[in-house]
This record gives C-alpha cells, sequence and structure tokens, in this order.
C-alpha cells in the first residue's frame, strides 16, 4: 500500500483537565475524502485544530511520510496543508479578491497566482461578480464559499475543512458540498468535520464516528449510512 | 496641442506635471505656516504647532498597532517616555554625555521597539480588553520606574526629571539658536517646526508603504481573524511582535524629539491620559486610515490650546466675568466632541473608504 496523505496515531487533545480528545487513529488517503461525524462536542473540531498545530496535542501526526506534530501552524500550508476553519474565518474587512489573495500568502509564483484566481473564479463564479464587495458584506453561504476559494488559492494537496454547513440555509449547504466535490474531483483529499452527518457521508468515501473524545465506529461511507447506529445516532432515521 | 498618437506615448505627462505642481504648492504651504502663524498670532503658536506635529508621529505609530493590527494598547506613551528618557540620559549633564541627536534617534527607536517586544511577547495570546488591560498596567510600570529610579542608584533623577537637556543640533547647528538664512532670520521654534514636520512626513511615508506591504496585509489579516490568519501561513507571533516594535520606535523617535525641545523631561509628562489622548486621536481621526490619524492628531493638538486662549473672552462676553477655568472646561468640551463624533461619525473623522461602507452597511441592516 502507497503512503497515506495523512495518518493520526493516538491524537489526544486536553483543555486543562478535560481531555476533548482520548487518542484516536485515522487515516486519509490520497486523493481520498473522509468524514469526521459526530455530535456537539465529540471533539471533532479540537481534533482538526491540533492537526492543523493551532491545539497542543500529544500523538503522531504524519503527513506524506512527515511528522508534522513539531512543525509551527504557519508552515503547514507551504506543505500542502490546508485548514478551512470552523465559522468561516474570512476577513471581513478586505474585499472578496483581497481575500483570496492572502490565501496566496506563502507563495511568491506571481503568474501562477493569477491563473489559480482565475480558476477559483471559475469554479466559484459568484465570487467574481463580488470581487470588489467586502467579505463581511457577504451572506454566509458566500462566505463560506470564500473560505473554500481561499483555501484553493494555497494549491492544498490535503483539506482540513470545518463544518462547511454550519449556520447555513439547506439550499446553501447543497451548494456548498457541490463545490467540496468538485474540489475532490481535481484529486485533493479531504477530511471533511460535519454534524450534517448524511450529506458528509454521501460525499465521502469512509467516515469515521466519534463520540466524547473517541472514535467509535470506521467504516466505508455507504455503510455508515446505513448503519442501524448511525442512523438513529445521527440521520433521524429509525 | 499635440496629435493623438504622440500624446499617446507620454500617457503620464501631464499628471505628473500635475501632481509636482500640487506637491509644490502644498511644500510652500507647509513651508511658510511659522511666519503665518508667528506673526499673527505669536509664537506661542508656533511652539503648540511643533507639539502638534510630534502627537502626529505619535498617533501615527500607534495607529500601526491599534488601526492596522488590532491590538488595543493603552500604554504606548511608555515608549515616549523611553525615548524621552533615553535622550536625556545621553545628551545632559546628568550623566556627563552629550551624544549628537543622529546617534540617539536611532537608538531611541531600537530601544523602544526592544520595549515593545518586551510588551508583546507576554500578551501574544491576549486580545480586546485583556490586552487593553496589561498595556496600561505597562505604561503604568514604565511611568512608576521613572519616578523611583532615583535610589539606590541614581538613574532618572525620580520625580524632579532631567533639566538642562542639550538642545538639538542639525548639521552643526543647534536648533535653539535662531538661523540666519538668505537674510532671513528664522527663530529657533521655526527650525524645531521644520525638523518635525521633515520627520512626521517621514513616519507618514513609511506608514503608507507599510499598510500595502506584505506586513501590512499581514497585519490586517491578524485583525479580522487570527486563526485564518495561521491558517494563510501568516506567522502571527513575529508579525504581532513586528506591530508593537513598529509602533514603538515611532513612540520613540518622537520621545526624543520632545525631550531635545523641552530641554526638560519628568515622569509626569507620561501618565495614563497621555495614553488615552493619543488613543483619542487615532480613533476620533479614523482608525487604520493614515490621513485621518494625522487630522486626528492635529485637531486634538491644536484645538485645545485654542480654546484656552478663547474661553476668558468668551466667558467674559457671555456672562461678564469668568465662571469656569479655562483647563476644566477644556476636559469637559472635549469629552463632549468626543462623544458627538462618535454618535455622527462613529468610523472617526475621515475613515477610509472601507470602514466608511462598513459602517454605512451596518447601518442599513438595522
Amino acid at each position: 500500500m502507497s503512503v497515506p496523505m495523512l495518518a493520526v496515531q493516538d491524537l489526544r487533545v486536553s483543555y486543562g483537565g478535560i481531555q476533548a480528545v482520548k487518542g484516536i487513529s485515522f487515516e486519509v488517503g490520497a486523493g481520498e475524502t473522509v468524514c469526521l461525524i459526530g455530535a456537539n462536542g465529540a471533539g471533532k473540531t479540537s481534533t482538526l485544530k491540533a492537526l492543523a498545530r493551532m491545539l497542543p496535542a500529544s500523538g503522531s501526526v504524519v503527513y506524506r511520510g512527515a511528522d508534522i506534530s513539531e512543525r509551527p501552524p504557519h508552515a503547514l500550508i507551504g506543505l500542502g496543508l490546508t485548514l478551512v476553519p470552523e465559522g468561516r474565518g474570512v476577513f471581513a474587512r478586505l474585499s472578496v479578491e483581497e481575500n483570496l489573495a492572502m490565501g496566496a500568502y506563502h507563495r511568491r509564483d506571481v503568474a501562477d497566482i493569477a491563473a489559480d484566481l482565475e480558476h477559483v473564479y471559475q469554479l466559484l463564479p459568484r465570487l467574481k461578480e463580488r470581487r470588489r464587495q467586502l467579505a463581511g458584506t457577504l451572506s454566509g453561504g458566500e462566505q463560506q464559499m470564500l473560505a473554500l476559494g481561499r483555501a484553493l488559492m494555497a494549491r492544498p494537496q490535503l483539506l482540513l475543512l470545518d463544518e462547511p454547513s454550519m449556520g447555513l440555509a439547506p439550499l446553501m449547504v447543497q451548494k456548498v458540498f457541490e463545490v467540496v466535490h468538485s474540489i475532490a474531483e481535481q484529486g485533493v483529499s479531504i477530511l471533511l468535520v460535519e454534524q450534517n452527518a448524511r450529506l458528509a457521508l454521501t460525499v465521502s468515501a469512509r467516515g469515521y464516528v466519534m463520540e466524547s473524545g473517541l472514535i467509535t465506529l470506521a467504516d466505508r461511507a455507504d455503510r455508515l449510512l446505513d448503519d442501524s447506529r448511525v442512523r438513529q445516532a445521527y440521520l433521524g432515521g429509525d | 496641442m499635440m496629435p493623438a498618437p504622440i500624446a499617446r506615448l507620454f500617457p503620464r505627462a501631464q499628471p505628473k506635471a500635475a501632481a509636482f505642481t500640487g506637491l509644490l504648492i502644498a511644500a510652500a504651504a507647509l513651508a511658510a505656516v511659522p511666519f503665518v502663524l508667528g506673526m499673527n498670532f505669536g509664537n506661542s503658536w508656533v511652539r503648540i504647532v511643533d507639539f502638534a506635529l510630534l502627537y502626529v508621529m505619535l498617533a501615527l505609530g500607534l495607529n500601526i498597532v491599534v488601526g492596522f493590527a488590532g491590538l488595543l494598547d493603552l500604554g504606548y506613551i511608555a515608549f515616549y517616555a523611553v525615548g524621552a528618557y533615553l535622550y536625556a540620559l545621553l545628551a545632559s549633564p546628568h550623566f556627563g554625555l552629550h551624544l549628537p541627536l543622529w546617534v540617539i534617534l536611532p537608538l531611541g527607536a531600537a530601544c523602544a521597539a526592544l520595549f515593545g517586544v518586551l510588551l508583546g511577547a507576554p500578551t501574544l495570546r491576549l486580545r480586546g480588553d485583556y490586552l487593553a488591560i496589561v498595556t496600561l498596567g505597562f505604561g503604568e510600570i514604565i511611568r512608576i520606574f521613572l519616578n523611583n529610579l532615583n535610589a539606590p542608584l541614581n538613574i532618572t533623577n525620580g520625580p524632579q526629571g532631567i533639566a538642562n537637556i542639550d538642545s538639538m543640533s542639525v548639521a552643526g547647528h543647534a536648533l535653539e539658536k535662531p538661523l540666519v538664512l538668505f537674510g532671513i532670520a528664522l527663530p529657533s521654534l521655526y527650525l524645531f517646526y521644520y525638523l518635525f514636520l521633515a520627520l512626521a512626513i517621514l513616519t507618514m511615508f513609511i506608514c503608507i508603504r507599510l499598510e500595502d506591504s506584505r506586513i501590512g496585509r499581514a497585519w490586517v489579516a491578524i485583525r479580522e481573524d487570527e486563526i485564518a490568519a495561521k491558517a494563510c501561513g501568516i506567522n502571527t507571533r513575529n508579525i504581532k511582535l513586528l506591530a508593537f516594535a513598529m509602533g514603538a520606535s515611532f513612540g520613540g523617535v518622537a520621545g526624543g524629539l520632545f525631550a531635545g525641545f523641552q530641554q526638560f523631561v519628568s515622569p509626569e509628562s507620561f501618565g495614563l491620559l497621555e495614553s488615552i489622548m493619543v488613543l483619542c486621536m487615532v480613533v476620533l481621526g479614523g482608525m487604520g486610515h493614515i490621513p485621518g490619524v494625522v487630522l486626528g492628531a492635529l485637531l486634538l493638538a491644536i484645538l485645545p490650546e485654542a480654546l484656552r486662549y478663547a474661553a476668558r473672552p468668551m466667558q467674559i462676553w457671555m456672562f461678564g466675568r469668568m465662571l469656569l477655568d479655562p483647563e476644566a472646561l477644556r476636559m469637559l468640551l472635549f469629552g463632549g466632541a468626543l462623544i458627538v463624533v462618535m454618535l455622527f461619525r462613529p468610523a472617526g473623522l475621515w475613515p477610509s473608504a472601507i470602514r466608511r461602507r462598513e459602517f454605512a452597511s451596518a447601518e442599513k441592516e438595522t
């Protein structure tokens, strides 16, 4: 088997005395979309933040064969690992285009950046219409699109997506997931953290279910969609 | 008139010429300011404008920290104090040292920058109110140190302050003496004006260049969302420390100029009220917008002085006698002006286009 894009072993995160993530292990293969689903407070976001080195954590995080658990957070984007933070995190008082440019902050290849900007505008035409507008004046869904577009400007190999559906209208959630799907089709590996389990599982190849800091189920996405426990707990089925 | 194709070969010729004349007129107007003021209102007004230029430098420095990087600093005057005391110690009979201005100013900038990092390092994880309280404490610590560092070893001469500081000399001429140039006698206050003006313009230029640089963009990104900034590959720790250091170094230079101008420094010049005053200049003018900040600094430095002159005749004219001391009235009107500005122009007197749009759209939504 080839080297996985991301291999996590025994990851632990704690806030003071409280353990939010209690030793989890999982993998994301090259070009694979994997989701991490679970209820509020299961430790999903903490896991993602720990992977992006924004939280102190123990355990090993191997990205493309190299341990990154000692790397500073700002160095990861240069390695092709990009986080789209929870709550979108767009720069509200910068224009749409300036936001996208910030995604390429670490890059120096001006010509390629311009080409990538056009590429993002093709994928997200709405952003092109609003390129001069302040990001803070966009709707929630557009802001999520902008956050995705900004992440693409970094030419990621692995995207860490933190709840892209949060606070969006159902129709907008659909659109956001279409974009996520087309990003995945371009060969970008994706680790998706979601509360919207059904949608997350439909775009993913595999899924992990997290409950109070531990991974309790791991399987192919289609089997998880059929799993009676998952249906009962997260999909509202019988 | 040039034929169109040839004109196209020199597309920038005319605007350039226009910009050049504009610049020339502005320069002439700025050069004439002390003469106009001195002849019509007396030299004390030139002195007030000299001080206003120092405040312009201070406000521009604080604007880097508060306006660009979004880090609320209530102890900014401490860096002014560091610069001023460094000048006082290195160019006065206190230690018997008499270093020249061009040695002390860069030293003052560097020393203040170091203090900026000292303040920044322990506060990297703080934002908003919490950061404000720590910076406020920092400002007071510096002032109290200056007040008490006269024993066991007399470094700052305590509350008495340091007197008889050397005046500044530029190109071999001491600015405390008038200079005769082409038959025109330039009083000392005018010379200070030109020096401060040159440095204030330089500060402005540096600020404008910084705003458009990668560093400036990184500051703004941190102000907007620190986690997203980190995710964009910005080394937030270094960039924040840089904001503190750069802002502080401008304060340090202004402090050095203050010491050389006053020829006397004491801790009471560097109280909390001064920090708040500089912050008000930034907020009132338009946070993050360089022309606005300059306007705010000039207004808040000059208007209270104007009031001091106007209060007495106004009261006698209205009530027939003096009711209120101008000093008390000054703070009252100052507070009132702040409230009025914040009510009617919440983004500041002269905000950047972006801030104005933002406040306008916020009003539409509510």
